[in-house]
């Protein structure tokens, strides 16, 4: 796993990322309110320019806080994923971070795992 | 109610501030001895609170936001306010998914999660002048014995 990006500000959300054939896995770092939404925002959109990526796992066990800001980060993702036929899932998550997505209906559109293996086989699972 | 503590915080409407204030407040509230999900509640909706003065209130990053909060014995009330734009129809911008910066990725549910993680919420606003949103929390107090004992 390499890091993205070494400018001070974005470490602190987008800690790694990895490609898995059509699937990006990331995992966020810090907290996801609206001053880093911006910054997350383009990390992702970044990485996402690949357009052999199909499904994106969002690996949140390192994000400690999330607000409403977060919700439109992961809507806005999901809506480039869906374009291109794949799926969104969600891995990890805090009891806090959790509350949030249950609370904003996140759950309809994204898929939510234990693990990012149980993620992996899931959307490999779908495929076949 | 007789009051327990109360404190006053006074910064400015940079987006940096908002992991500042919610922090702040939730180690004042700390003193109430609430359960990591209360603290959890109070700093998302003091999040919430104060990313909305920053982005709808003001439209620079140089004026002044405030909080007041007060502690009583089983509750935390706290004010967040700003003198910027107020809001036109408040009962509007409290609907679940409403946003006036769609174009900003906003999800318009700031007021909807406060609502949800607070026990009371009232926002009081008026065009041109500003606006204040006063929250109220209450702390299990079952939990905090459980703990001292």
């Amino acid at each position: 796993m390499a890091s993205i990006d070494s400018t001070q500000e974005a470490v602190g959300l987008l800690k790694s990322y990895e490609k898995k054939g059509d699937i990006l896995i990331v995992e966020l770092e810090g907290e996801l309110d609206h001053h880093f939404a911006g910054k997350a925002r383009e990390s992702l959109d970044r990485l996402l320019d690949d357009t052999s990526i199909r499904h994106l796992i969002l690996n949140l066990k390192r994000l400690n806080f999330m607000d409403s800001s977060g919700i439109g980060v992961f809507i806005g993702r999901y809506k480039i994923i869906k374009n291109r036929g794949g799926e969104v899932c969600v891995t990890n998550m805090k009891p806090h971070v959790n509350k949030i997505l249950e609370l904003s209906g996140l759950y309809k559109i994204l898929n939510p795992y234990d693990t990012v293996s149980q993620a992996v086989d899931g959307i490999r699972r779908e495929v076949i | 109610m007789k009051i327990k503590n109360e404190m006053k915080l006074e910064f400015l409407s940079k987006s940096q501030n908002e992991a500042f204030a919610r922090v702040a407040v939730a180690a004042f509230a700390s003193q109430l001895d609430p359960t990591l999900e209360e603290l959890a509640d109070i700093k998302t909706a003091v999040s919430e609170a104060v990313t909305n003065a920053i982005i709808h209130g003001y439209d620079s990053s140089n004026e002044i936001v405030i909080i007041n909060a007060r502690l009583y014995d089983n509750c935390i009330d706290i004010e967040v306010i700003d003198y910027g734009k107020g809001i036109e129809d408040v009962e509007l911008a409290r609907q679940p998914l409403y946003t006036s910066k769609p174009e900003l990725e906003r999800s318009g549910m700031g007021f909807t999660v406060m609502e949800t993680f607070m026990d009371k919420v009232e926002v009081s606003s008026a065009p041109g002048q500003g606006t204040k949103v006063r929250m109220i929390k209450y702390i299990s107090i079952e939990n905090t014995e459980t703990e001292r004992e």
